[in-house]
């Protein structure tokens, strides 16, 4: 094998799939079945008449590995069309996450500054406790949670990674 | 999809729209097993006369038998089983159909749809248990999606990759009317398999194979799957370039056996020359194969020489355990067609010289004869099992009917097939990737329903055709005159050979014991028994097996402590096989010790 078939990439990959019942615990068992990683999963119809939805995921492995993803979802039968956007050119990754910080003092006032400052928005707030919604690219998130960790950082949700490729280009 | 309706009647239940939507299918025959969920098929099936109703014994009898209607037909096998124990006694014939390529539609009974997920009386998440044991599966909701649903698995178990396709049917939905529409001509909206190569791989693929000075065809299921006509071409193609021919176990009779080109079959119990080739040929080309384990041997040690081209309708065969430098997804008629005539017309010669002297380089090796054996002849020797598949192989080509071979798993499914020579295509069916013991005996049953008139005899092992053995009832009901032909080794014989060799000679629970008397055992069902315990009983045997039209058991008394050779050890590479028993370890080990922990990990 070649250093290229070693070495681990991450890789977002969006699936357009027939909007049926099965149709994700197909995807989630395929790649618990053959041992892949999910790192991120979204869902959601995409359609008008909601025949369709698209799947977001992120997920590692050799190259060799994430080409055998990518076949492996499109040998599905209600899948469309799957589509590296690792590969496909330049693409944009966001995903939201609400934040629950609690805490009185300086603490709060630090984290009130650091929202600012990565934008986020205070949704929710009481005498002693934050929410903030925060959109971005994971790795955003992540150092915001970071900041926010001795703060009173006391409940993340988080959506998961949706994308889509830049320019006129479309998944179909 | 719903423009394409082309004539919608209603029917007075959803069972009668099956009936109808199976018999718009060309089906003729179904192998299934009555209950309550079903009932209303049932009552369908019994009011009509053209669709016949196979009743096997067990429900993964059902679904090997429909293999073996499949496998020697090209037509979709179809199983029609209860929900919840008949759903759950079927999984391991679907999984086995999944592994080998099989299509099949398989329906299901289920609790009415008001009741599903209440934990009613038989109730079983058949869809939930059988995603990753089908191609695809289908819980039908709505009266309106039957019809529909029914064509569609038609289509997605035979087209593309083949497999089997379940659909799980609510006994409301089967019950109440239900709106029928023909086939539609349309495609499936999202599933779009891709039969046609492409053009620009298929001339590079040629430009490499002309240029080959040690080349070598490795052909697979999927000339099998394709149909007869990608055999007859995989033969002018093997023809046109004066190549030699190798075949996966899946592959066997679509290049004819006999012919001087072919090697016989690959990998862990293949051909010595056949592997020493793959192992040196410095173009290789796969057809319709997919790089099994029990083919490649140690992956980073598999054919390193050589560039390869691939050739497979599932583009997750590609790259997915060998690189390949030429990946062709395709239909395997429509690329050997492709390949054919890209190789007339690439006026490059090819050079004759360097192939002829690969050819002696592998009558080097062919004159190993590495599926050697020796049989004593002397009155009272016991028979050694590759003597008795050659017999019997020898008898069957003195009959003027068409053989039809099924196995069983074990030492016995590997002697039959290196020693049964098969020449046509769809006269081989096996149990490969799954490697189910308990198949041979409902695919026999399921051949010989498709091919009345055909000799059709299940190579067996004294362990596995316990695990089906209940079928002699079919075999009985509907006169089917299946011979079973049991190497009784008294061992698990595959197991022992691996506990002889890896496991220090400790024959962990794998011997046979307290076995029932085959041959009463025959006449308790109807059958005729028949038993050869030393070589002068052999030939009398099989001629009185091949002679009565009834069901036969033969049970055939053999060598206890024969092994399968030659044998690529899990782990090693094809060029360090083991030939015979002079090469076998001294305990624990090949060649001295030789296997790895690495290698005894594997299966
Ligand atoms: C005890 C035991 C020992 C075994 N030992 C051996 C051994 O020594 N040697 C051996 O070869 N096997 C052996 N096997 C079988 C082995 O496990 C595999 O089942 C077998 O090697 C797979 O065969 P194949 O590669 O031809 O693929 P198959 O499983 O037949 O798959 C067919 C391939 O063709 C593709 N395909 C399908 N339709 C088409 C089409 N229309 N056009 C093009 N491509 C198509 C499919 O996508 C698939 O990739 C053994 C099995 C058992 C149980
Ligand atoms: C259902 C199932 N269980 C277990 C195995 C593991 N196994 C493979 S071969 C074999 C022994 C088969 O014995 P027998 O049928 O007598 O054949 P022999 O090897 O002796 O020819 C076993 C247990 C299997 N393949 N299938
Ligand atoms: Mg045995």
């Amino acid at each position: 094998m070649t250093e290229q078939n070693i070495a681990l990439r991450s890789a977002t990959i969006s699936v357009l799939v027939e909007n049926e019942s099965g149709v994700l615990a197909r995807v989630i068992g395929l790649f618990s079945g053959r041992g892949y990683n999910i790192d991120s999963l979204t869902v959601a119809p995409v359609e008008r008449d909601r025949s369709k939805s698209r799947i977001t995921i992120v997920t590692s492995g050799t190259e060799m590995v994430i080409e055998q993803i990518k076949a492996q979802l499109g040998r599905l039968v209600p899948v469309y069309r799957v589509q590296d956007l690792s590969k496909e050119g330049p693409h944009l990754a966001r995903e939201l996450a609400l934040i629950k910080v609690v805490g009185t003092g300086e603490a709060r006032q630090e984290a009130l500054r650091l929202a600012d400052a990565f934008r986020a928005r205070v949704i929710d707030a009481s005498t002693e406790s934050f929410i903030f919604e925060l959109t971005g690219a994971t790795d955003k998130l992540d150092a915001f949670l970071d900041l926010m960790r001795p703060l009173g950082l006391a409940e993340v949700s988080r959506t998961g990674v949706a994308a889509i490729v830049r320019g006129k280009a479309t998944i179909e | 999809m719903d423009g394409s309706i082309k004539t919608t009647e209603i029917m007075k239940s959803g069972a009668e729209a099956v009936l109808r939507a199976l018999k718009d299918q060309g089906v003729d025959v179904i192998f299934g097993y009555p209950g309550g969920a079903v009932l209303p098929i049932y009552d369908a099936i019994f009011q009509q006369n053209a669709i016949r109703h196979i009743l096997v014994r067990h429900e993964q009898a059902a679904v090997h038998a429909a293999e073996g209607y499949a496998r020697s037909t090209g037509k979709v096998g179809v199983v029609l089983v209860t929900s919840g124990p008949g759903a759950t006694n079927a999984v391991t014939g679907l999984v086995d159909a999944l592994m080998d390529s099989i299509p099949i539609v398989c329906l299901t009974g289920q609790v009415p749809t008001h009741l599903i997920g209440n934990d009613a009386f038989q109730e079983a998440d058949t869809t939930g248990i059988t995603r990753q044991a089908t191609k695809h599966n289908y819980l039908v909701k709505r009266s309106e999606d039957l019809s529909r649903v029914m064509h569609e698995a038609f289509h997605v178990a035979k087209t593309g990759r083949p497999g089997p396709v379940l659909i799980d049917l609510p006994k409301d939905i089967l019950i109440n009317p239900a709106p029928y529409a023909e086939p539609s001509s349309q495609p499936h909206r999202s599933y779009k398999p891709r039969t046609t190569p492409d053009a620009r791989k298929v001339a590079e693929a040629v430009a490499l194979m002309k240029r080959a000075e040690r080349p070598i065809v490795y052909s697979g299921g999927g000339v099998i799957n394709a149909g007869p006509e990608a055999a007859k071409l995989l033969i002018e193609f093997v023809r046109l370039t004066g190549f030699p021919c190798t075949s996966t176990l899946m592959g066997l009779g679509a290049y004819p056996a006999s012919d001087p080109q072919f090697l016989g079959m690959l990998g862990m119990h293949g051909t010595y020359e056949a592997n020493m080739v793959m192992h040196g040929c410095d173009v290789m080309l796969n057809m319709g194969a997919r790089f099994d384990d029990r083919v490649t041997g140690r992956l980073n040690a598999f054919s390193q020489g050589s560039k390869k081209i691939h050739v497979d309708i599932d583009p997750s065969s590609l790259n997915k355990s060998v690189m390949v430098d030429v990946g062709i997804v395709g239909d395997a008629t429509e690329t050997l067609r492709a390949l054919i005539a890209a190789w007339k017309a690439d006026t490059h010669p090819q050079d004759r010289e360097a192939l002829a002297k690969w050819w002696q380089q592998i009558d080097v090796w062919r004159s190993k004869n590495s599926l050697r054996f020796t049989q004593p002849h002397d009155p009272g020797s016991i028979i050694k099992p590759q003597y008795a598949i050659e017999r019997l192989y020898k008898a069957t080509r003195g009959q003027a009917k068409e053989t039809y071979v099924t196995t069983e798993v074990g030492q016995h499914q590997m002697w039959a097939a290196q020693h049964f020579k098969f020449d046509k295509p769809n006269r081989w069916m096996t149990s490969g990737g799954l490697g189910t013991m308990g198949y041979g005996l409902p695919a026999a049953m399921g051949v010989q329903v498709a091919h009345p008139d055909a000799l059709v005899i299940d190579i067996a092992g004294e362990a596995s055709i316990l695990m089906n053995i209940q079928e002699m009832g079919t075999l009985a009901q509907y006169r089917l005159p299946v011979k079973i032909f049991i190497l009784n080794n008294q061992y698990m014989g595959m197991v022992r050979q691996w506990q002889e060799l890896l496991h220090g000679n400790r024959y962990s629970e794998s011997y046979s014991e307290a076995l029932p008397d085959f041959v009463k055992l025959a006449e308790s069902f109807h059958a005729v028994g028949l038993r050869a315990e030393k070589v002068e009983d052999l030939d009398r045997v099989i001629a009185e097996m091949l002679a009565v039209d009834r069901p036969v058991i033969a049970d055939i008394c053999v060598d206890q402590k024969e092994n399968v050779f030659p044998m690529i050890p899990s782990g090693a590479a094809h060029n360090e096989m083991l030939l015979g028993p002079e090469h076998k370890a001294n305990s624990g080990g090949y060649n001295g010790g030789s296997v790895t922990d690495e290698g005894l990990v594997l299966v």
